[in-house]
């Protein structure tokens, strides 16, 4: 069984229908907010767990205003890669540069540079959406008159005024996670990594996040992304694909299907993941 | 700071918008109070007694009708020897056997005193100290009738209490402090466990983590709200023992809820470090429950006393902390002790709270490699 597709679907579920639609939003361009600028830097980064090696040598940049797609089966080392990136883990050797900050000697520093998103969710059910974002922004030092516009700012983006009073549990996930991801970019982080963000959102929702993702990626805030959508995997303006701990492909979507002559971002993950099946064939 | 008292602020928005933490905060230590001072009624209603009357004269009879047309007491059974006295008691209807020594009245009118024993169960605490003292009273008056008004202090009838089963009758009238240590280790053990992994299992904890928010920050923060609120609990818990079952602290007060702090912080770090090797709340609670209430009921000397356990089982007691805590709290509230009498348990809480703070630490590291 191969770990992508969602449970109780085959291959063919991915919409593609949908995808030329996404043209407005600038997919396979070159974005303007997309820089040479190196914002994280990683060099020779290992990270071992006892005898198991989960980072093996891994080398790439991820550019200022870009979306970095990181993608790679469950247990490819993605998650560990992550971890060690927003401060929360320190590389066994090599080093990664976050924003200026060395993984291993200022992780704590990383901490107030970086946006985060993980895949549970991650607001408090029990409080309100405002609560919520009160909390967070407080966490990140910010003062209470620069939350307090910032919350009307997302209010109004999510059309959101009707429910900044009610509690979290009783908001359909879409919203839910809209608002995790505005509540993660609240402090205006540098970098804000997205770990599996749309899992279990609805096609119409996740478009919608994704409009988000862009018009974040568009004010110059980096966005690092892991997903299990392929079709997703073609709105990053580069992906990355991650196996045994090693990155084994690195470059734009379109680059990418043009070197494993594929149609979609999915082929090449499965050509690249395991040599020799195409997506055809495979049987669920 | 300022980022920190948000963050507490939000706990006990938790705490307060969930009503089941709110009944176990508050609802569990009253009804646990209630509960427990309704077991240890100071009713006696027909209690049955039985006589091993060795005399047979008119002064014994005259005594017992005295001890049976009280209202308090039942005539169970006229014993002939020593021997019945343990099965009439193993039957368990009768709850106490009163012996009057052979002569009891010539005894007493030629030499002016005599003896009667009070053979009393004491595999029931609670009721045999009741049923002697009742019947202690009821000697005590015939006495006074006996001596006539103007007679003064001077006793002839003597009543010698001795206890079976259990001669020391200890872990009697022990519910408020044994509710206190509890309840302390239910709220702050089984509570922060909780509300730490129920973070862990929403994947709020990682959100917390890639914060600039440090460990012990979270920690901290999590833990403070259950802190004031236990506090409060111990006052409440005193003020209703006092209010209503009228059992004042003897001790001083200062030195008690001083060493409730110490209590509610070693159980506050056992919480933490219970969180720390527990990934869902289920487990938390699972470990909370029978690891820590199980033993904390059954073997910290709270009901049934060490001294009557098994050796093995005083060992095991040895290593929970509840059983300290008793202590201290037993001596300063009923014994009235200062803090001389207590440094000992008072150093050994202390150095429970420093291991398990010392193990969190650790085990916090090792997730976080």
């Amino acid at each position: 069984m191969f770990p992508v597709s969602p449970p109780g679907r085959g291959w063919g579920w991915v919409n593609v229908s949908w995808l030329p639609s996404l043209e407005g939003l600038g997919v396979g361009k070159q974005k303007d907010s997309m820089t040479n600028e190196t914002i994280i830097s990683v060099s020779n980064l290992v990270k071992k767990f006892g005898s198991f090696t989960a980072n093996d040598d891994l080398n790439f940049e991820v550019f200022k205003g870009e979306i970095f797609g990181f993608l790679g089966a469950n247990g490819a080392g993605k998650t560990t890669t992550i971890r060690i990136l927003s401060g929360l883990s320190v590389p066994t050797s090599g080093d990664a540069i976050v924003a200026g900050f060395s993984a291993s000697r200022q992780p704590e520093k990383i901490k107030s540079v970086i946006g985060y998103m993980c895949q549970k969710f991650s607001l408090y059910d029990d409080l309100t959406a405002r609560e919520n974002i009160m909390l967070y922004g407080g966490i990140y030092g910010m003062s209470k008159q620069l939350i307090k516009e910032r919350t009307r700012s997302v209010f109004e983006k999510l059309y959101f005024e009707a429910y900044e009073n009610k509690l979290i549990s009783s908001l359909p996930l879409g919203l839910k996670q809209k608002l995790a991801f505005s509540v993660a970019v609240l402090h205006e982080p540098e970098i804000v990594f997205l770990d599996e963000p749309t899992g279990g959102v609805d096609p119409i929702t996740r478009r919608q996040f994704w409009e988000m993702i862009y018009e974040t990626a568009a004010r110059g805030i980096t966005v690092f992304v892991t997903t299990h959508y392929m079709d997703e995997a073609e709105y990053c303006d580069r992906i990355s694909i991650m196996s045994d701990g090693r990155i084994v492909a690195l470059d734009t979507p379109a680059n990418l299907k043009k070197q494993y002559n594929a149609e979609s971002v999915e082929e090449v993950f499965v050509k690249i993941a395991r040599p020799g099946l195409s997506p055809h064939n495979q049987t669920i | 700071m300022k980022r920190f008292l948000g963050f507490v602020r939000k706990e006990f928005l938790h705490i307060f918008r969930d009503y089941r933490t709110l009944i176990i905060l508050f609802g569990i230590p009253a009804a646990q109070i209630l509960l427990f001072g309704y077991v240890v009624s100071t009713d006696v209603k027909n209690a049955g007694v039985a006589f091993l009357d060795l005399s047979k004269d008119e002064i014994t009879e005259k005594i017992s009708d005295k001890i049976c047309s009280s209202g308090f007491f039942n005539r169970t059974a006229d014993l002939a020897n020593y021997n019945d006295i343990d099965r009439i008691l193993k039957k368990g209807k009768t709850k106490a056997v009163i012996v009057f020594e052979d002569n009891f009245g010539r005894r007493l009118i030629s030499e002016g005193n005599a003896t009667l024993t009070i053979i009393a169960d004491g595999s029931e605490p609670n009721t045999a100290t009741l049923v002697t003292n009742y019947i202690t009273a009821i000697i005590t008056d015939f006495n006074r009738e006996l001596s006539g008004p103007a007679a003064g202090a001077t006793t002839l009838v003597q009543a010698e209490v001795r206890m079976f089963y259990n001669p020391g009758l200890k872990g009697h009238f022990m519910f408020v402090p044994g509710v206190i240590t509890l309840i302390m280790i239910l709220i702050c053990a089984l509570m922060t466990s909780v509300t730490i992994t129920r973070e862990k299992e929403f994947g709020t904890m990682e959100v917390l983590l890639v914060s600039p928010l440090k460990p012990v920050q979270i920690i901290l923060g999590k833990v403070m709200p259950y802190f004031f609120l236990s506090f409060i609990d111990v006052m409440v818990i005193l003020l209703l023992s006092w209010l209503v079952f009228d059992l004042p602290v003897k001790g001083s007060l200062i030195l008690l809820l001083a060493e409730s702090m110490l209590y509610i912080m070693m159980s506050l770090s056992l919480g933490i470090l219970i969180s720390t090797v527990s990934s869902t709340m289920q487990q938390a609670i699972f470990i909370s429950l029978v690891g820590m209430m199980l033993p904390t009921i059954l073997l910290s000397g709270f009901i049934f006393p060490i001294e009557n356990m098994p050796e093995v089982y005083g060992w095991i007691s040895s290593i929970l902390p509840p059983r300290y805590f008793i202590v201290i709290i037993k001596s300063i509230m009923i014994k009235g002790s200062g803090f001389l009498y207590v440094w000992k348990e008072t150093l050994i809480l202390t150095a429970f709270t420093v291991i398990f703070i010392g193990l969190s630490i650790r085990n916090f590291k090792i997730r976080l490699q």
